[in-house]
């Protein structure tokens, strides 16, 4: 810490705010990293854990280039955790299976990767019938038609990931302040005075990365973070014997062993809740895939706030008004953890943004005059 | 470790077994609470790194309590009333489907 304070204040605990917290850490920068805590919507806690690229991004080559190269980077993600904290995260890069009940589904998907290959995407995926994927999966139920196939998608424990790179980053000697809410945050003469309970804390720069929390404060930065909930609902079994190492778009087995049912894609504002009509769906196309799962014993069943862009596109941006303030979201922080580390931490740090995220200002919402 | 604030559930009165052991247990006992009178602690064996856990919040919520009754895996002792001639093994690992 220097005497004006952190080189960096992150505003937002979740999977965005401690990636890049603990990327710019790692670059050498002083940081310091401020969460609300559990009275927040906080999408890092209740989300699906995969790093799914198969189809992301088609028809927006931007994104598409970014999230394929967060996939690569994957690697060296979960191996500098693990090795900085000890810590396993439950990264399995098994690939992943988007499943197909018809033949016009199995369609759908080959124009993905055709669309994917138009745009430059080098991404491997291979479409697998009935037969094919019997061999990799050899309790598919009857209604499978086939499915798509990517070696480059895998899963993760989103928990382990949040606390290891929690973790990390106090190891780095950067500082982690849970239960900590910012409530203002006020530009000064050599950078920001976030205020919080607990007093102020300052910063040659900040980023606000408090998910849904950020549309609020965005604007005391001149920045604008225009962000709406969507409702994910999640069924979790009993543990179970490891059976099924794959992502999957509908279902996956933790590292534990208990197997997840998701998730749901609903418009229903701040509302955290269930409903039992949507775990039916959820299980029913689990067992579609996986028959054999049918006497497993559900133990758990949450909703939780996916954080959403008018476009679903990312948003990350740096004020022109007060220049080292930066925000960022996106629907995907588990996929894109890893360039949040790698790139967007070390480059905030230094009061830049990278080229390849350019395109990702929230000016591009702003209503043209003819 | 636990002790009956009453008397020991009476020999000859209803039992089950744990691990082929005979448990002796007054009727209303929940089969964790019997366990842990009669001495038992540990009865499964973590599936994630096969550490010895024992019955923790004794309402439903922690699924430390995981035994097998009658052959049925993965059930919770704490929530499970103790029946006469119940047969009880240690929960190793996670369940395996059929
Ligand atoms: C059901 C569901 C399934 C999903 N599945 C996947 C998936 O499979 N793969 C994938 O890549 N992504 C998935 N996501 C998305 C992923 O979870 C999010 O992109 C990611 O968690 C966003 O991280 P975040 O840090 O922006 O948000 P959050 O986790 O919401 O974090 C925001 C943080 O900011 C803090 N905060 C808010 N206001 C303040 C304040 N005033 N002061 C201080 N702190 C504040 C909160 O405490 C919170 O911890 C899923 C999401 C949901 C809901
Ligand atoms: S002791 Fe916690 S669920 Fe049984």
């Amino acid at each position: 810490m220097t005497g004006s304070g952190y080189d960096l204040v992150v505003v937002g605990g979740g999977l965005i705010g401690a990636a890049i917290a603990w990327g710019a850490s790692r670059a050498g920068a002083s940081v310091a990293l401020l969460d609300e805590g559990d009275v927040a919507h906080r999408a890092s806690r209740g989300n699906f854990g995969l790093i799914w690229l198969q189809g992301k991004g088609v028809g927006k080559p931007a994104y598409m280039h970014w999230s394929l190269r967060a996939g690569r980077l994957w690697k060296n993600l979960a191996e500098e955790l693990g090795a900085a904290t000890g810590l396993d995260i439950g990264w399995r890069p098994a690939g992943g299976l988007h499943f197909c009940f018809s033949e016009a589904e199995l369609e759908k998907r080959r124009d993905i990767l055709a669309r994917t290959h138009a745009d430059g995407g080098e991404i491997s995926m291979q479409f697998l019938d009935r037969t094919a994927l019997r061999d990799l999966v050899p309790g598919i139920g009857p209604d499978v038609a086939g499915a798509s196939f990517s070696p480059e998608d895998s899963h993760v424990s989103p928990l382990y990931l949040l606390r290891a790179l929690q973790r990390a980053l106090q190891d780095g000697g950067g500082s982690y302040r849970p239960g900590t809410t910012v409530t203002d945050i006020r530009p000064e003469a050599s950078g920001f005075a976030v205020a919080t309970p607990a007093g102020p804390v300052r910063g040659r720069r900040i980023v606000l990365a408090a998910g849904l929390g950020s549309a609020r404060l965005a604007p005391q930065l001149g920045l604008s973070m225009p962000v709406e909930p969507e409702r994910g609902q999640i069924v979790v079994t009993e543990r179970v014997r490891p059976c099924f190492p794959y992502a999957a778009n509908c279902l996956r087995q933790t590292a534990e062993g208990s197997f997840l049912f998701g998730s749901s894609h609903e418009e229903v504002g701040f509302d955290e809740g269930t409903q039992v009509a949507t775990a039916a769906d959820l299980c029913a196309t689990a067992l579609r895939v996986l028959p054999g799962l049918d006497s497993a014993g559900v133990v758990r069943f949450w909703g939780s706030l996916r954080v959403m862009t008018p476009d679903g596109l990312p948003i990350y941006e740096e004020s022109s008004r007060y220049p080292g303030a930066f925000a960022a979201t996106c629907h995907s922080g588990v996929t894109l953890a890893s360039v949040h580390a790698f790139d967007i931490g070390p480059a905030v740090a230094a009061g830049t943004l990278p080229a390849a995220v350019a395109s990702f200002g929230s000016g591009r919402f702003d209503v043209q005059a003819d | 470790m636990f002790r009956r604030i009453e008397p020991s559930a009476p020999e000859g009165g209803p039992a089950l077994t744990f691990e082929g052991r005979e448990i002796v247990f007054y009727p209303g006992d929940s089969l964790a609470a019997a366990l842990l009178a009669a001495g038992i602690g540990a009865l499964r064996q973590s599936p994630v790194d096969a550490s010895p856990r024992a019955p923790y919040c004794m309402m439903g919520v922690c699924f430390e309590c995981l035994v097998e009754i009658d052959g049925r895996q993965n059930q919770q002792a704490c929530l499970t009333p103790a029946h006469d001639g119940m047969v009880v093994r240690r929960q190793i690992g996670a369940r395996q489907l059929p």
